[in-house]
């Protein structure tokens, strides 16, 4: 057997590489209609006619010019010659500047494959590329895909294959001006022939002064050659200038000869209007948040009630067991009192919200409209001296937040990035929505109905996003003092949202994850809690001890010992505070028969629960310490405990300064 | 550079961000320096690309421009450095 053959998977931001990678492996990493979306580099295998090839995803780029994070990622890998072959993804719908970088790739001499996908985006936009044309221009390999197309892919394997056998002979290069030529002429006869990267390309960064390659000739020789271009009044920015428009020139060429668009049939620009529009940018943003609450909590009611039931039956059932296997009153407690009924809890009351919310969500993300958020929040973000691209993290950090903190390597300004890392936590993540959709259906939803419910949410999610902008523009005047830095962001095509793989995508991956996570912390916590409520010292529980302890402290917040012992239990994994909590009243004894969702309230109105505790618990949910895997990300990101511990006392001091001031002003 | 956004509508030759939602124009010359600079020129933003204004976000900057078929925003005071001459609709 041979050894697997590496490709590497490279194109620009949004044109479809995460679906087509997921499409060639079958895995199921997350994609996005947004740019940044891949920042690390995914990998996977796939078989094709006995052969064994691994895929490496990179981030997208739009060229291997410009110097920021991802994009030298992507070009180092290109350039470690360890790949069998690059397959540059393009977007059949702009073309020329996909070009741009397939032929930067070429320069760098892998045997290379372009493969112009969203064919069917094209078609229905009425643009039409020439395929045969286009390989004719470029000399190597062209293949349409549509990655929903089995056939279409069939033909990208076979060709992959064919050029790491026999890679294309003359791939054609581009040829900037003459000045440009003969400095490259006179610096590649120094260079030793090598085939990756070619030559031609370490004189082309030599002399763009690229660094890496300082020790291939000596300086002495790169000096005379730009020498002798200063000398044809050509200014070093000049020939900076013309290497990068020497590449888009010859894209812009080769499109140019290849597309044939029938004119004006832009339909994104009237969605943007009401999208994006100067009165109906934010109404609408909120509206559609509004609407994806209302949804989630009226359509996971009735679930929910029904899973409580059947439940509650099999509690039943269990317990009748017990009693028949003569199982002793200890373990039953322990495991069916305590692990069974809460894990049943978790299921019953976050699985349906979470089976609605998340598909919703990836829905948004796949139409596109997340790039708008960041288009109509740059104003805000900037006003606090940030980027609007914090605006995409954060919308990140509404799936998990340590995923958002990851995002922020989009965000080219250290300064900038540090900002969005710190304030990521302050938008609810997977693990807390579900803490706050249920307090607030059990609280708010009987006097205020579906709709007030989502209104609160809502009003929840914006204080999430005010906190943000607000922390952003005191750590911006304070710790991270500095201007806001350049910003582009690309506004994608919006695109028919692929329901189906949406629905599989976000039930699998998000929802069974995240209930996963909660269940596997879940079930020992409940031990843990179950034996601390139940090992008693001088006749009081360790449970009663620790919340008596945190109970005054907890009461200034409009909270109590048990809620505030939750948050700090649910340091792993946020999910089951609202668990932890319930079990934790249960254990102490309140033992209720739960056949619906509103015994759910009974356990915590029985143990002194009001409208208050529920807002301040919800605040504290929205703002307090991120969960361990966030810390650890955050760790792993800056380098420095010191950013770790930043990011966690700002949410928590806001979390109680705000629950202290609601306690204390509740009337 | 002065960054308010001005009407210059009649003239020519303009600043990028100077055109209204709609206007098409050629780009001439690139002011903007360091990292953005190449930023710009990789997007596309070379002399003679005809660029097209076709949107503004809802605080009225950044704006939205299609350069080679891609639609990109970008901040006014960035996009205040760059020189371009009008195209007649």
């Amino acid at each position: 057997m041979t050894a697997p053959r590496r490709i590497l998977l490279v194109g620009n931001p949004n044109v479809g590489k995460s679906t087509l990678f997921n499409a060639l492996t079958g895995l199921h990493q997350h994609t996005g209609n947004w740019p940044g979306k891949t920042v690390s580099q995914a990998q996977g295998t796939y078989r094709h006619r006995g052969q064994t090839y691994r895929l490496v995803d990179t981030p997208g780029t739009y060229s291997l010019l410009a110097r920021s994070p991802d994009e030298e990622v992507t070009r180092d890998a290109l350039c470690a010659a360890d790949a069998a072959a690059v397959v540059v993804v393009c977007d059949a719908t702009c073309l020329s500047r996909n070009l741009n970088l397939a032929l930067q790739v070429m320069e760098i001499g892998l045997p290379t494959v372009v493969c112009v996908n969203l064919l069917d985006e094209a078609r229905r936009r009425r643009i039409y590329p020439d395929l045969l044309r286009l390989e004719k221009q470029l000399g190597v390999p062209v293949v349409g895909t549509i990655a929903k197309k089995k056939r279409t892919l069939t033909r990208l394997r076979d060709t992959v294959a064919r050029v790491c056998d026999t890679p294309p002979s003359v791939p054609s290069y581009i040829r900037y001006d003459t000045a440009i030529e003969n400095a490259v002429a006179a610096l590649r006869s120094h260079l030793p022939p090598r085939t990756v990267p070619t030559p031609r390309y370490v004189a082309l960064r030599l002399l763009e002064g690229d660094d890496r390659y300082r020790d291939a000739v000596p300086a002495r020789i790169v000096e005379d050659a730009c020498k002798h271009l200063r000398q044809q009044g050509i200014t070093e920015d000049g020939w900076r200038d013309r290497l990068v428009a020497g590449v888009i020139r010859r894209a812009d060429t080769v499109s140019a000869g290849v597309v044939k668009q029938q004119p004006g049939h832009d339909p994104d620009r009237r969605i943007d209007r009401v999208l994006t529009g100067r009165l109906t940018a934010y109404p609408m943003m909120i509206l559609l948040l509004l609407l994806l609450f209302y949804i989630t909590i009226e359509g996971a009611n009735a679930p929910s009630q029904w899973l409580t039931a059947l439940f509650a039956r099999g509690e039943q059932g269990l317990t009748a067991l017990c009693r028949t296997l003569a199982v002793p009153d200890w373990l039953h407690g322990a495991l069916v009192l305590g692990v069974y009924r809460v894990l049943a809890w978790v299921v019953a009351v976050m699985l349906p919200p979470m089976a609605i919310f998340f598909p919703l969500f990836t829905l948004l993300e796949d139409v596109g409209y997340l790039p708008r958020i960041a288009y109509n929040l740059d104003r805000p973000f900037r006003r606090c001296r940030a980027c609007g691209k914090q605006a995409l993290t954060m919308c990140m950090g509404f799936g998990c937040n340590a995923v958002g903190v990851t995002g922020c390597r989009i965000i080219d300004s250290p300064r900038e990035r540090l900002l969005a890392i710190l304030t990521n936590s302050l938008v609810p993540c997977n693990g807390r929505f579900p803490t706050l959709i249920t307090l607030l259906t059990l609280f708010f939803v009987g006097t205020a109905g579906g709709w007030g419910a989502a209104a609160l949410l809502t009003l929840f999610i914006l204080l999430g996003i005010g906190a943000t902008l607000g922390v952003t523009w005191l750590l911006s005047v304070t710790l991270l003092r500095g201007a806001p830095s350049a910003f582009t962001l690309e506004l994608p095509s919006y695109r028919r949202p692929q329901v189906g793989q949406v629905l599989v995508r976000s039930v699998l991956d998000r929802t069974l994850f995240v209930l996963g996570r909660a269940a596997a912390v879940a079930a020992p916590a409940g031990l843990i809690l179950w034996l601390t409520a139940n090992i008693t010292v001088a006749g009081t529980s360790l449970l009663q001890y620790g919340a008596a302890f945190l109970d005054p402290f907890a009461r200034l917040m409009g909270l109590d010992g048990v809620i505030l012992i939750a948050f700090i239990l649910g340091f792993p994994a946020n999910e089951i505070v609202v668990p932890i909590i319930l079990m934790a009243y249960l254990a102490t004894g309140t033992l209720t028969d739960i056949s619906d969702l509103d015994a759910l309230r009974q356990i915590l109105v029985a143990n002194g629960w009001t409208a208050r505790t529920a807002l301040c618990t919800v605040l504290f949910s929205l703002f307090h310490w991120p969960c361990s895997t966030t810390l650890l990300t955050i760790r792993k990101e800056t380098g420095r405990w010191r950013w770790v511990a930043a990011a966690a006392l700002i949410p928590t001091l806001l979390g109680i300064v705000t629950c202290m001031l609601v306690n204390a002003l509740w009337v | 550079m002065n960054k308010k956004r001005k009407s210059t509508a009649g003239e020519p030759v303009t600043r990028l961000c100077d055109l209204a939602v709609g206007e098409t124009a050629r780009v001439m010359v690139l002011h903007n320096t360091g990292p953005i600079r190449r930023r710009l020129l990789d997007l596309g933003l070379v002399p003679e690309a005809p660029v097209c204004c076709v949107g503004r976000s809802p605080g009225g900057d950044p704006a939205a421009y299609r350069i080679r078929g891609a639609v990109i925003a970008i901040r006014d005071e960035d996009a205040g450095l760059v020189t371009v001459r009008r195209e007649l609709p």
